[in-house]
Order: C-alpha cells, then sequence, then structure tokens
C-alpha cells in the first residue's frame, strides 16, 4: 500500500505500529524523502502480510492516525503448500500441469524442485502452490489431484499439525 | 464362562496359549480350525491342544467342524479368529451371525464381517440382547474401540487419522532410516514376516481402508463401504520423495482419515513433520481423534502379533464376563 505522511518526526513510526499491532508482517518499506509534496506530506510504499480479513481494520486505525491512504495494491497470494508429486512428471507434460494452477486466476505454482534419477524412471518433484486464501488453496490441490489421476501421478498431500 | 475359538492360526492359538498359562475365568469348550475341531463340554486341555496343532497341523478330528461346535451350543462366548476374508467375510459372516441368533455373545479378530455387515450383525446382537465386540479388528492391542465407546464416550469424532498397517510403517521407517529403495524395504518386510508373500493386500492401502471402514461405521456414525474410499498406497514412494520431505523436517507415512462432517475416507501417503504425534517408527500403529470435547487424543502401540492381538480379545472377553458373567 502506499501511504501519505505529515513530514514531521515520529510519522512514519505511527503509521508503522498498528500493523504490528494487527498481527501484520511488513516485507518491505520504501521511504523515499526526496519525493516530499508542496503539502509538505512524504509518500511511503509498505508491501506487508496481513492476517485474513484485517486490511479494513488497518486503513481505518490509518486514517484515525491522520495517515492518508492513497492506494492499495491488489492483496496477494499468501497461502503456501508444499506437495510431492511422483510420477513420469516431464512425459506427461509438465508446463500443462502447472498452467493448470497457474490459470485458474486465484493460485499459482510459484516453486517446483524435481528429482530425476534416471531416464524412463519415475521422478519426483516438490511442487510449492501460493494461493489467496485457504478456501483457494483447496480448490488448487484438488485441481492439482484430478490433473495428476488422468496423468497417473500420485500426489502426497501434507499432513496438517493440530490447530 | 464358556468359550468357543474359532480359527485356531497366529491369533487363536496366542489366544489360547494366554487363557492356559493365566486363571482369568474362562473356559475353553471348543476349537476349530479350518480342517478339523473338538468340542468338551467340561473343557478342553490348551497345553494338550496347542501341542497337537504344532504336531499334525489339526486342533481336533477331522470328521468335526464349525458347525458342530454352532449345533452343539455348549459356548457361552464365540471367538471368531479366522483370516479375513475381504470378499463378503465369508465364512466368519455366517457363524458370527448364527451364534448371534443363537443368544451367544461373539468377539472377533475378523475385520471382513465387521466391515461387510456390522450394521446387519449389530442388530442381531441387540436383537437377542448379547455383545458383539471387535476390538481386535483395528489396530491389535491398541484399544481405540474400547476408548471411543468408554472413556471418550459423549464426544463427537469430528476427525480420526491413522497410521493403521504395520507393514507400510515398517518400510517408510526403512527407507528414510537405512535408505533402502521400496523393493529392497518390502524384502526385508517379507524376510522379517511383516509382509505377506502377496504384499498388495497391506502396501496397496486395502488392509487400511477396510479398518478404516470399521471406524467409520461402528464408531463415527458413516456407513461406508471399501468402495467409497479413496485409496493409495505405498508402492509408488520413491526415496527421492522421502528426501525432499526430509529437507522440511517432514517424512512420509501412510494415513488413513476420516472425517464425517464431510462424509470423506481416504487412505494416502501424506507428507507429515517428524515431530507430529502420529510419525512412529517400525511396525508401531497410531490413530488420532480429534473430539468435540476431549480435543486430540493419541493412541500408540503394537497393531499386530499374536499376544497384542489377544490382548485386546482378552479385553472384550473380559467386558462381557463383567456385564454377563454372573460369576460362572
Amino acid at each position: 500500500m502506499k501511504l501519505e505522511l505529515k513530514d514531521t518526526p515520529g510519522q512514519l513510526l505511527g503509521a508503522l505500529k498498528p500493523i504490528s499491532d494487527i498481527g501484520g508482517n511488513i516485507i518491505t518499506i520504501i521511504h523515499q524523502r526526496d519525493m516530499i509534496s508542496p503539502e509538505n506530506t512524504l509518500t511511503v510504499d509498505i508491501v506487508l502480510e496481513l492476517p485474513e480479513k484485517k486490511l479494513d481494520t488497518l486503513i481505518n486505525v490509518l486514517r484515525e492516525r491522520g495517515c492518508g491512504v492513497i492506494r492499495i495494491g491488489k492483496e496477494r497470494l499468501l497461502q503456501k503448500q508444499s506437495l510431492i508429486m511422483i510420477g513420469h512428471l516431464m512425459h506427461t507434460d509438465l508446463t500443462d500441469t502447472v498452467d493448470q494452477i497457474d490459470q485458474t486466476g486465484f493460485a499459482e505454482v510459484s516453486e517446483l524442485h524435481m528429482v530425476m534419477p534416471a531416464i524412463n524412471e519415475p521422478s519426483t518433484a516438490k511442487i510449492t502452490i501460493r494461493a489467496v486464501s485457504p478456501e483457494d488453496m483447496r480448490r488448487a490441490v484438488a485441481i492439482l489431484h484430478d490433473v495428476s489421476k488422468r496423468k497417473n501421478i500420485l500426489v502426497l498431500e501434507p499432513l496438517e499439525g493440530m490447530e | 464362562m464358556r468359550i468357543a475359538i474359532i480359527g485356531f492360526g497366529a491369533v487363536g492359538q496366542g489366544l489360547a496359549r494366554v487363557l492356559a498359562e493365566s486363571e482369568y475365568g474362562f473356559t475353553v469348550t471348543a476349537v476349530a480350525d479350518s480342517r478339523s475341531a473338538i468340542i468338551q463340554p467340561d473343557g478342553l486341555d490348551l497345553h494338550q491342544i496347542l501341542e497337537k496343532k504344532k504336531n499334525t497341523g489339526l486342533c481336533g478330528s477331522a470328521d468335526l467342524s464349525v458347525s458342530d461346535i454352532l449345533e452343539s451350543g455348549v459356548y457361552d462366548i464365540l471367538v471368531e479368529t479366522s483370516p479375513t476374508n475381504v470378499n463378503g467375510g465369508e465364512p466368519a459372516t455366517g457363524t458370527i451371525r448364527s451364534a448371534l441368533a443363537a443368544g451367544k455373545h461373539v468377539v472377533t479378530s475378523n475385520k471382513g464381517p465387521i466391515a461387510v455387515a456390522f450394521h446387519e450383525l449389530k442388530a442381531i446382537a441387540d436383537q437377542h440382547g448379547v455383545f458383539l465386540m471387535y476390538e481386535a479388528t483395528v489396530a491389535g492391542a491398541v484399544p481405540v474401540v474400547n476408548a471411543l465407546h468408554g472413556g471418550l464416550a459423549g464426544n463427537t469424532v469430528r476427525s480420526l487419522y491413522g497410521i493403521l498397517n504395520g507393514t507400510c510403517n515398517y518400510i517408510l521407517t526403512r527407507m528414510r532410516d537405512e535408505g533402502l529403495t521400496y523393493p529392497q524395504a518390502l524384502q526385508e518386510a517379507r524376510d522379517l514376516g511383516y509382509a505377506e508373500a502377496d504384499p498388495d493386500y497391506d502396501v496397496k492401502g486395502i488392509d487400511t481402508g477396510i479398518k478404516l471402514v470399521i471406524l467409520a461405521n461402528t464408531l463415527l456414525g458413516m456407513d461406508i463401504g471399501l468402495s467409497d474410499v479413496d485409496i493409495n498406497g505405498i508402492d509408488q514412494i520413491t526415496l527421492e520423495a522421502l528426501s525432499l520431505a526430509e529437507a522440511e523436517g517432514s517424512t512420509i507415512r501412510l494415513i488413513g482419515e476420516l472425517v464425517p462432517e464431510q462424509n470423506m475416507a481416504r487412505v494416502s501417503p501424506r507428507v507429515i513433520s517428524l515431530d507430529h504425534p502420529l510419525v512412529v517408527d517400525g511396525t508401531l500403529n497410531a490413530i488420532q481423534v480429534c473430539c468435540d470435547l476431549a480435543g486430540y487424543v493419541t493412541f500408540i502401540g503394537k497393531g499386530a502379533g499374536p499376544y497384542p492381538t489377544a490382548s485386546a480379545l482378552l479385553a472384550d472377553l473380559i467386558t462381557i464376563r463383567k456385564n454377563h458373567g454372573r460369576g460362572s
């Protein structure tokens, strides 16, 4: 998100504190001092991770503190899950397998680590999927299962721990 | 109380040995194996029968069979320990049906009849006011059935996850610990007697699937058959898959999974964190239930073997005697 702050001491800290207060995690801050506007305000770009459905809360808190929210970027893919695939991954069109996830718009393959021990032997890969929400992740994993079943690929899902 | 033991393989003989060694207040009046039977209304000498079985392969006379025992009626509890027949569960289902209909209690370690015909058999038992008990059918010595009926009674089970097949768990443990390939680990399991000559029943997840059907139908209020269980085994697992799992502090185990709310029953190899309570080594079994009141409860123990199975059978026998024994 892009924030507009008054160029007075303590403003940036005041804008960042609510983020950690609601359990957010700041990934990057871009703070350019030479971009001061005629109104003596400056803008700050912040990339952050927030717990689900906390974005509205954060915007309200920031506005109460006199800190303008100029622009909110797209909510991105914060759910992450790694699965293992075993089978003839290359010969069954790996690009297509990955595309089936990437084409959804709500999930994408962010990492693929493949091991091919010998020609004509089944290969093994760790595939990492990112998705917007837990529900989207379930849909993406279901798609991967469907595609894999057709291609005779075994998919190993993680077993989550106790909540 | 008087007991008839039907099936005199490793499990039946294990129970006979346990009953012969200590006084539990039971008298075995009849024993049958697949080719012979013996009936003695005053009680059999179990040491003698075990010896005879060892030397001749028969427990009794080839002129007698299970049907003679059923007709004789000289027992209060029928203990059915013959091997599981996945296709229809016969002849054990018929034997159990006859005993229940004659007003006899039944204790069994045989998965077939419970997986295929539990609701029907339970109805007959209820009608005649007798017990039908099956603790030994799932996870050997681990008292999960009686825990959910007893200690966790009143809870609703939200989900159940389990390692229910010792052969698969042994193979995956050896692949991880020693870097054996799947065929090597399978061969080792065979050499040690953990795997059958035809290992498909275990490694393709069918055995785990049958146990899920039993747990689902008898404890979780579901009504499913083996064909409703989504089953994948461990026979395609590669060493590379174990290494990739290991790299993130996890390993691979064959997990049986039941979620009643979604009517979901699944057997699948899963990537599971090494510090998860279900990760047990070797031939051990482990079951984790999530209950609405109790939260998570995990059971770990020996899933097979003559004595662990005898332990489960004996517990069921003692439960029946406590409720129906009247001192006899």
